[in-house]
């Protein structure tokens, strides 16, 4: 077991963690956390395989950095939208729809 | 109930994605060989700044124009102002700012510099700069962004116009961003300039726009 494959065990575990909140959290900036915490699990996951065997390989890296940046930007336009619901409403949950 | 089934999931989900992972064979394709092999040829001498602006540059492209697209779906959505008032700053603060803003601006060009032959490039000079822009902001010595002006437009834009026009005028040459050996090593610094400027202004941008303290006009 090399330490590339425990990154990518833990960014699996990271990414379910995040599936598992952004289901289950009603509150907007915690499920904007774990929609976060999804995407780390993801560059964790590519990084950690890319280097199982041994030397890193620049391409997952660089396509990981071209990610995290975007990830970023997501983020703070998922921001800027949860402040214009928060100012309209004054709720931090979105609306339950009825199930049928 | 819901919960119950969620983690249960998850659970289970983690448990086959680490079996999985377990018994991975060796990568089918590996492209660390011909990485290396093309390196002389890129224009720069570490191999992450050559895959980003290189061998995979329209990544790179498309990407800064998702953080404009993001930077504009915010100033889209717009924000009420809230209580804009905030305190007099403590003045050891504020001059600790104004010693870091300007250290931080030699270490983003440093960065830059850097980027053509250890870790380091546009993206990471373009974080630099934009904490140092939301550490002013938050000491007090820089107000928030409103509506854009002109100039901050252009700045906001300019790293990815610049980058468009490289790709247009090498897409007239017969590849898509495929530089010339001779001259990819400018091409690539002349784009990395103007990303470093513009993501600096962009991810600066994210922040000062949400910002709910507005001193004054940009």
């Amino acid at each position: 077991m090399t330490s590339g494959l425990i990154f990518a065990f833990a960014g699996a575990a990271l990414f379910a963690m995040g599936v598992a909140g952004v289901l289950l959290i009603d509150h907007l900036l915690r499920r904007i956390l774990a929609f976060n915490l999804m995407g780390s699990g993801a560059f964790l996951v590519l990084v950690g395989l890319a280097q199982r065997s041994d030397a890193a390989d620049p391409v997952p890296q660089a396509m990981v950095l071209t990610g995290i940046v975007v990830a970023v930007a997501a983020t703070a336009l998922a921001l800027g939208l949860v402040r214009r619901f928060h100012g309209l409403t004054g709720k931090m949950e979105l609306p339950v729809a009825d199930d049928d | 109930m819901k919960r119950i089934a969620v983690v249960g999931a998850a659970l289970a989900f983690i448990v086959a994605l680490l079996a999985a992972m377990g018994d991975l064979g060796p990568a089918a394709i590996d492209l660390r060989p011909s990485v290396a092999a093309n390196l002389a040829a890129s224009g720069v001498e570490h191999p992450v700044t050559a895959v980003l602006l290189n061998f995979r540059a329209y990544d790179t492209l498309l990407e800064i124009a998702v953080l404009l697209l993001a930077l504009l779906g915010i100033l889209a959505v717009g924000n009420q102002r809230e209580s804009g008032a905030v305190g007099p700053m403590d003045p050891l603060l504020q001059m600790l700012a104004r010693i870091a803003a300007p250290l931080m601006a030699i270490v983003a060009i440093y960065l830059l510099w850097a980027g053509a032959f250890r870790p380091g490039g546009a993206f990471q000079a373009g974080a630099v700069l934009a904490a140092s822009a939301v550490l002013l902001h938050l000491t007090g010595l820089m107000p928030g962004w409103r509506q854009p002006r002109v100039r901050l437009r252009w700045g906001l834009s300019g790293g990815f116009l610049v980058f468009l026009a490289v790709a247009a005028v090498l897409l007239i040459e017969g590849g898509l961003l495929r530089y010339p050996p001779a001259h990819a090593g400018a091409l690539i610094l002349l784009i990395e300039s103007g990303l470093t400027i513009s993501l600096g202004l962009i991810l600066a941008g994210l922040f000062l726009f949400l910002s709910d303290d507005d001193g004054g006009e940009s």
